[in-house]
């Protein structure tokens, strides 16, 4: 199966990492990936914001670069969910409508993919992390992922989910809304910090790097160095190495902390 | 009502400051929300019925005219006179004017949030009519002389100590914990006004076109005093809360209580037709219908219709994380939440509410909820649009999403950028890895850290990795080392 990964801008800027984890696990799972080297955005930070042609202008560059693959995946549920909107924006162009759909109907939040869509199931992995889910709005209202993410953790041996309260409501993110917004936006991932810490977690998870990086920050602010905050492709990756033996032992790798708490 | 919609962002900024409103808000969360999950699950199948109830009110909004003039038609010919007011303003007028007609010195009032829009009670208070509040919320806030926080809940915001101290002050009376003791003392101090009363005023919940009725859900049973008692009854609604039918009536019952408080059925729901009978001992001598438009058909056939089919019920409000930090007064009028920030702009004008279509993060947690499935995020996003494309966003908020528009279209000239915006913010950033301040995104930066990008862009790694890939043949091999680089590069930031 032929994937073109769609990275998401700021994955592709802010922590590439992300990028790396959801090419190896695709491979794992039996996915030859392929990078379309002029992408950029799903449009989404213009379109929410009133811009409309972001929306329009950035689906026909999605259709340019992606049209080809026998799927689509992107490590992200909000840019999925606007790709998946894009057909809705050419109600006066149906043909383009029409491509656009064969090719969003073939996109996938990587996550779900890997669940419910790969050519063969994920190997199982190994690595101890005590871990929480906060579920990402877009990925969890618009594309239904609740199950997937907690179904392929439950695959690598010695992550401990732990389900924090509230899990469902936003941290706050909301794209341009953090920063028009930041004071209730800081409340909310004051919140979110406050449910998820509470379940005493080496690592906060998510589908979606801007919600990621409003739970990071939040908790940077307040003193907490050492949580960390993580996309569940990173563990999974982190996962998969470790069961190999790819990796040196657990607790010296990739960033992720060995559980210090009994 | 006076609007202070137009400085939600200061508002916002009291409300989070307000130590005692945020431990009320906190210490109500999310009671109506977990409230209205058991009784959904408690019926075999709750979306059919969401799809029934918004069929019957988008149905009823396509043909609002002829519904409307059924309704009159049928009212009128019961003994109900029908009155069509285009403003509040006017509204208020057509009430004092029934009122001056009948003699009315005192009225008793029962929910109306259409008053609350048109400002009813100062204008009876300036014309020397007593008015007094029967809702217990509303009365409790008639005190206080506030305005309603929540739909439903209008005083949502106060805690029982809050209370007790408002009756203290206006009943002299000790202060008391206990709840049911500060409702009958609410019940004594009502009772009188109710027997005295000789107009009583309503909402309506809804308008039955197929018998010219009434239709008021309640749970205090005051409502059924407010219609029943005084001499005369005025009801006062907005156009858009007609139904054809009973039986739609009846389609629409089986999602409000649930969505709102989580009841299977409220406490009263009373269907008002007409006049006394002859030789009954109880309704209203004259019974009136104001139906108020007060910026609604504006909306008809345009970008917002759908909010037309909104039933009132607050769910959108008890789900919205914004709401439930802030409280429903931040938003400056009269309807609060998601639903408030499409209402209050499409009602007073863009320009008097332009941060509310942008309270929302968009997180659709109202839109899956609503029970007549109300486009909310996408109705706040139309807002958007209309700001923007009226110029009414700030000209640097303008100019940079066309920038950044133009680039994302360049993917050349993007990748350069975006390699800078790396280098600027890994500069900026502090030995752990995080950016403090960011002028120009303060708005992020002056309560959360911004998490500096680890490194070069995913492309150019991604580039890198796949000549060494084709160099050595061995593609998985190789996908390895450079992710451990890039993440051990970021872990050793940290301390
Ligand atoms: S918009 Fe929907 S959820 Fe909100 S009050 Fe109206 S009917 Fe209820």
């Amino acid at each position: 199966m032929r994937i073109g990964f769609f990275v998401t801008c700021l994955v592709d800027a802010v922590r590439p990492r992300i990028g790396f984890a959801s090419i190896q696990l695709l491979e794992a799972a039996g996915c030859t990936v392929e990078v379309p080297a002029a992408q950029t955005c799903c449009g989404q930070p213009g379109f929410n914001s009133g811009d409309r042609a972001s929306g329009t202008r950035l689906a026909q560059v999605f259709l340019e670069q992606f049209e080809s693959f026998d799927a689509v995946v992107a490590p992200s549920g909000s840019c999925v969910a606007m790709i998946r909107d894009y057909p809705g924006l050419f109600a006066d162009q149906p043909a383009l409508a029409e491509r656009l759909q064969r090719l969003v109907s073939r996109t996938h939040e990587l996550l779900d993919f890997l669940t419910h869509h790969a050519p063969q199931p994920l190997p199982a992995g190994a690595l101890p992390l005590r871990a929480t889910y906060h579920d990402s709005c877009s990925g969890l209202r618009n594309l239904g992922i609740k199950h997937q993410p907690r179904q392929l953790l439950a695959t690598c041996d010695g992550v401990d989910l732990c389900e924090m309260r509230d899990a469902e409501i936003c941290c706050g993110f909301g794209g341009s809304f953090s920063v028009k917004l930041g004071e209730i936006a800081t409340r909310m991932a004051d919140n979110k910090c406050n449910h998820a810490l509470a379940t005493q977690p080496d690592a906060i998870l998510g589908g979606d790097l801007g919600c990621l990086l409003n739970i990071e920050g939040r908790l940077r602010r307040r003193g907490d160095q050492r949580t960390q905050v993580l996309h569940v492709a990173e563990v999974l990756a982190a996962g998969q190495l470790a069961a190999s033996g790819e990796l040196p032992a657990p607790g010296q790798f990739v960033g992720m902390p060995v559980t210090t708490k009994d | 009502m006076d609007a202070t919609s137009h400085s939600f962002k200061r508002n916002v900024h009291a409300r989070l400051g307000d130590e005692a409103l945020q431990a009320n808000l906190r210490r109500f969360g999310g009671g109506f929300a977990d409230r209205r999950r058991d009784a959904v699950g408690r019926v075999d199948d709750f979306e059919a019925l969401r799809d029934r109830a918004s069929e019957i009110r988008a149905e009823v909004l396509t043909h609002l005219d002829h519904w409307l003039l059924a309704f009159e038609a049928e009212a009128t010919r019961r003994g109900t006179a029908v009155h069509w007011a285009e403003t509040g303003a006017e509204a208020n007028q057509i009430l004092l004017g029934i009122a001056r007609a009948a003699g009315v010195q005192r009225v008793i009032k029962s929910k109306s949030m259409v008053s609350e829009e048109s400002g009813l009670n100062a204008v009876l208070g300036a014309a020397g009519i007593e008015v007094t509040e029967t809702d217990l919320g509303e009365y409790i806030l008639q005190l206080a002389d506030e305005p309603p926080s929540h739909i439903i809940a209008p005083a949502i915001h106060k805690s029982r100590d809050e209370v007790s101290a408002l009756f203290a002050e206006h009943h002299g009376t000790p202060l008391t914990r206990d709840i049911p003791a500060l409702c009958e003392e609410a019940r004594q101090h009502l009772r009188p006004r109710f027997l005295q009363a000789d107009m009583g005023v309503s909402g309506g919940n809804f308008l039955i076109a197929e018998t010219g009725s009434v239709a008021i859900v309640t749970n205090e049973g005051n409502g059924r005093m407010v219609t029943t008692l005084p001499r005369v009854h005025v009801a006062i609604t907005g156009i858009e809360k007609v139904l054809p039918t009973l039986d739609d009536l009846s389609a629409i019952l089986r999602v409000l209580p649930r969505s709102a408080t989580g009841q299977d059925i409220t406490n009263y729901v009373s269907v008002l037709t007409g006049t006394r009978d002859a030789g009954a001992d109880d309704g209203p001598e004259q019974n009136h219908v104001i139906l108020v438009d007060n910026g609604r058909s504006r909306l008809l056939g345009g970008a917002l219709h759908d909010a037309l089919r909104c039933i009132r019920c607050g769910a959108c409000m008890n789900h919205c994380p914004v709401y439930q930090n802030i409280g429903g007064h931040a938003y400056g009028w009269v309807y609060p939440g998601p639903i408030g920030a499409i209402l209050t702009p499409a009602f007073l004008g863009l320009e008097k509410a332009l941060d509310l279509p942008q309270a929302s993060t968009l997180c659709a947690a109202c839109e899956v909820v609503c029970p007549v499935r109300i486009p909310l995020p996408e109705l706040m996003r139309t807002l958007r649009e209309q700001e923007m494309e009226q110029g009414l966003r700030p000209w640097h908020e303008r100019l940079s999403i066309r920038l950044w528009r133009w680039l994302a279209l360049h993917p050349a000239l993007y990748a350069v950028a975006t390699r800078w915006g790396i280098r600027v913010l890994r500069w900026l950033a502090g030995k752990d890895g995080q950016v403090h301040r960011l002028p120009g995104l303060d708005g992020w930066t002056e309560g959360r850290d911004m998490p500096a990008p680890q490194g070069s862009t995913f492309r150019d790694q991604w580039r890198t990795q796949l000549a060494a890939r084709e160099a050595q043949g061995k593609a998985r091999a190789a996908a390895t080392p450079v992710a451990m680089a890039a993440a051990g590069a970021a872990r050793s930031k940290a301390p």
